[in-house]
């Protein structure tokens, strides 16, 4: 067993996990989504993404990719939410929920190809 | 490129995520702590306004307690994180730019852009391992001659002299060890427009490497190495390396040519030297006894020369244990006067100081003239350095290695078909040479060398004469010698070569006919080059020139010139 796999696979998988916690609910409800599951989402995320930084195989790349996807998705929604609430100052409607909500989506999958891809590797590494 | 891009992210991975955790945990906890809004409510920070006040505090900005003054458990929450956030910008910054300053990184950014250099290179190109005293008077005789050359030497301080050189065209170079195949290949062993590589570095094992790697990895290129020992030379010959150089065997070739063939050697000296320069008078080199000091590669190929020629010669050397030493020769250094008068230097016509020190030499040099004015003397000079002192000395001839090898080596590089003409000549006698030189001389400015140019028969090179013999024409090579704005006049200049498939010959006849294919070499002034590319290259000069008559060019023209003939 390996430290630094673990560490690896933990946080992509906590990254899936976290961002599919924020996703799960009605996609217009402000009630199912909470603020801090989206924050720990991105920041588990950006640890995910500094963790594939310097892998230079074909697999890291996509990896990175993924999670590069992740990141721009869950910021992006955070950007909505923050627009949203202080800039538009129109509150949190359905709509504005739906639309952070699905963004967050986007990043669920991203997520998933990663975990997808991590599963792969193992898998043939260990015959 | 891209592999560096990977190492600094790499390098970085540990300071971003302290960073990003540090912000993470500054950030959460600003929005758990509660604080008061100016009408006594409770009031939790949110994520957005938490965010941007950690961002301006972090990077010490400090826009102030936004959106409400804080609370003290606020107050407390950001003073700590105030050193936390800017300790860790610092470590990030820091680890960046002492990654950027690592010398593996460097090494990386200097060898991809020397890689990137080389590749870019559009014109024929040569490989020169080695910028010591030999290769900077190479790079420095094709700089002259813009013809580009990549460089690989192992000491910064050669580079940096190279930089100051003043080269008129740019000529990568890149420190590394020549002798390594990876460094080979990046200075474009491989490259498709890389004419030869020169191997001229001072280690005779690192010279036989590298011509080794260069006839494997791409056999089809020329290779020319300088050799400084027998056994070298000998392995080199034996996979096939085009031209070896050994400066004291060519040089002991080059007097012993002084000595039986003086003209032929002016000849060669006047072809290898530098145009413009004075054509070399001649050397009245004495006949009689001679002494060499120092026995080692330099004398010893010089005794093997003179003896060939029947010359007496009294050897001295200071270690009595050299193979092939002769018996009678005088064990010392040479340099007080009691070795020397035990070698009989009064009775002696000339001297010769080939040891490896360069003050010995001159010692033995200057000793040996106090006791015999009338010697004349060869000294061999070591250390580039040391060319002033030498220059002084007012010695017959001085020897110097790295200068035999640059010569030699420019006109292999730089015109081939001076080498190629030079060993046709060899053939001859020196009566032969004789009269060339003076020939060369009434060509050109009084006391120059007369311009040598290589005259190739195809499309780039002359155009018109290769149309002209597509029609069936017949060019010969007193064409070319006519001046086309008035062919009463002859240029001034000579054909000195001309190869065709069926040899190659010395002064060609002038009515030799040109076929598509040959080359040739000619002497003369500049201005006659100059004109005689307008008679290669121009069709209505090449048919005044050949005919007398100017063609018509036009429609009309070639109309009422048919009329006028019929």
């Amino acid at each position: 067993m390996n430290l630094e796999k673990v560490v690896f696979a933990f946080t992509i998988i906590f990254a899936l996990t976290l961002n599919i916690g924020f996703f799960i609910g009605e996609i217009d409800n402000p009630d199912h989504h909470h603020v801090y599951e989206l924050y720990a989402a991105i920041f588990v995320n950006a640890v995910a993404t500094i963790l594939k930084f310097g892998d230079r195989s074909h697999m890291g790349a996509v990896l990175l990719a993924s999670s590069l996807v992740a990141d721009i998705q869950l910021v992006a929604a955070a950007t909505v939410w923050a627009y949203a609430v202080y800039v538009a100052e129109t509150g949190l409607t359905p709509s504005t929920i739906a639309s952070i909500v699905s963004l967050a989506g986007g990043a669920v999958v991203a997520n998933t190809i990663s975990v997808a891809l991590l599963t792969i590797e193992t898998v043939l590494l260990r015959r | 490129m891209n592999s560096m891009f990977f190492l600094i992210l790499r390098q970085m991975r540990l300071p971003l995520l302290v960073l990003s955790a540090v912000y993470a945990v500054a950030t959460l906890g600003l929005t758990l702590i509660p604080g008061r809004d100016p009408d006594g409510n409770l009031w939790y920070m949110d994520f957005f306004h938490a965010f941007y006040f950690i961002s301006f505090m972090g990077t010490t900005t400090g826009f102030g307690e936004i959106p409400y003054p804080f609370s003290g458990g606020q107050r407390l929450w950001a003073l700590v994180f105030i050193y936390i956030t800017v300790a860790t910008w610092i470590y990030t910054i820091g680890s960046l730019i002492s990654l950027l300053q690592s010398e593996s990184l460097r090494n990386a950014l200097t060898h991809y852009r020397f890689e990137r250099q080389v590749r870019n290179l559009s014109e024929p190109f040569y490989l020169i391992c080695g910028y010591g005293d030999t290769g900077s008077k190479l790079v420095a005789a094709l700089g002259t001659r813009l013809m580009p050359a990549t460089v690989l030497e192992l000491r910064q301080e050669r580079l940096d002299d190279l930089y100051l050189s003043g080269n008129p065209i740019f000529m990568p170079a890149l420190r590394c060890d020549a002798s390594k195949p990876d460094n080979l290949v990046l200075a474009g062993l491989t490259h498709p427009l890389c004419q030869a590589v020169v191997a001229i570095t001072n280690d005779n094992a690192a010279n036989l490497h590298i011509a080794i790697t260069a006839k494997v990895m791409n056999p089809d290129l020329k290779v020319i190495c300088r050799a400084d020992s027998h056994e070298v030379e000998a392995n080199m010959a034996s996979f096939g390396t085009d031209y070896i150089v050994d400066p004291y065997d060519t040089f002991a070739h080059n007097l012993g040519q002084v000595i039986y063939a003086p003209s032929q050697y002016l000849l060669a000296r006047a072809f290898r030297g530098q145009n413009g320069d004075p054509i070399p008078t001649h050397l009245s080199f004495p006949d009689g006894r001679w002494i060499i000091c120092g026995f080692g590669r330099f004398g010893s190929s010089l005794n093997k020369e003179m003896v060939d020629h029947g010359l007496p010669v009294q050897v001295i050397e200071a270690n009595p244990t050299l193979p092939d030493l002769p018996a009678d020769a005088v064990i010392g250094l040479g340099t007080e006067a009691v070795t020397l008068n035990e070698a009989d230097v009064m009775n002696s016509v000339g001297i010769i100081a080939g040891t490896h020190d360069d003050s010995n030499n001159l010692s033995i040099m200057v000793t040996a003239l106090q006791l015999n004015p009338e010697l004349f003397t060869v000294v061999r000079q070591n250390v580039q350095a040391n060319k002033l002192l030498f220059e002084h000395s007012k010695a017959n001839i001085v020897m110097e290695p790295s200068r035999v090898v640059a010569e030699h080596i420019r006109t292999i590089l730089v015109n081939r078909t001076i080498d190629d003409f030079l060993s046709l000549a060899r053939a001859h006698d020196d009566t032969w040479a004789r009269v060339l030189l003076k020939e060369l001389r009434e060509l050109a400015t009084p006391g120059c060398m007369p311009a040598t140019w290589e005259v190739n028969i195809n499309l780039e090179e002359a155009h018109a004469v290769v149309r002209a013999i597509e029609q069936g024409r017949t060019v010969r090579i007193s064409d070319l010698l006519m001046d086309h704005t008035d062919r009463e006049q002859g240029l001034r200049c000579m054909p000195l070569f001309h190869t065709d498939p069926r040899g190659a010959f010395c002064l060609p006849p002038r009515e030799t006919t040109l076929e598509i294919g040959d080359r040739l070499l000619f002497a003369g002034d500049e201005w006659a080059a100059f004109k005689m590319k307008w008679t290669l290259l121009n069709s209505t000069a090449l048919w005044y020139v050949m005919t007398g008559e100017v063609e018509p060019q036009t429609s009309v023209g070639r109309w009422l010139n048919n009329l006028r003939a019929s």
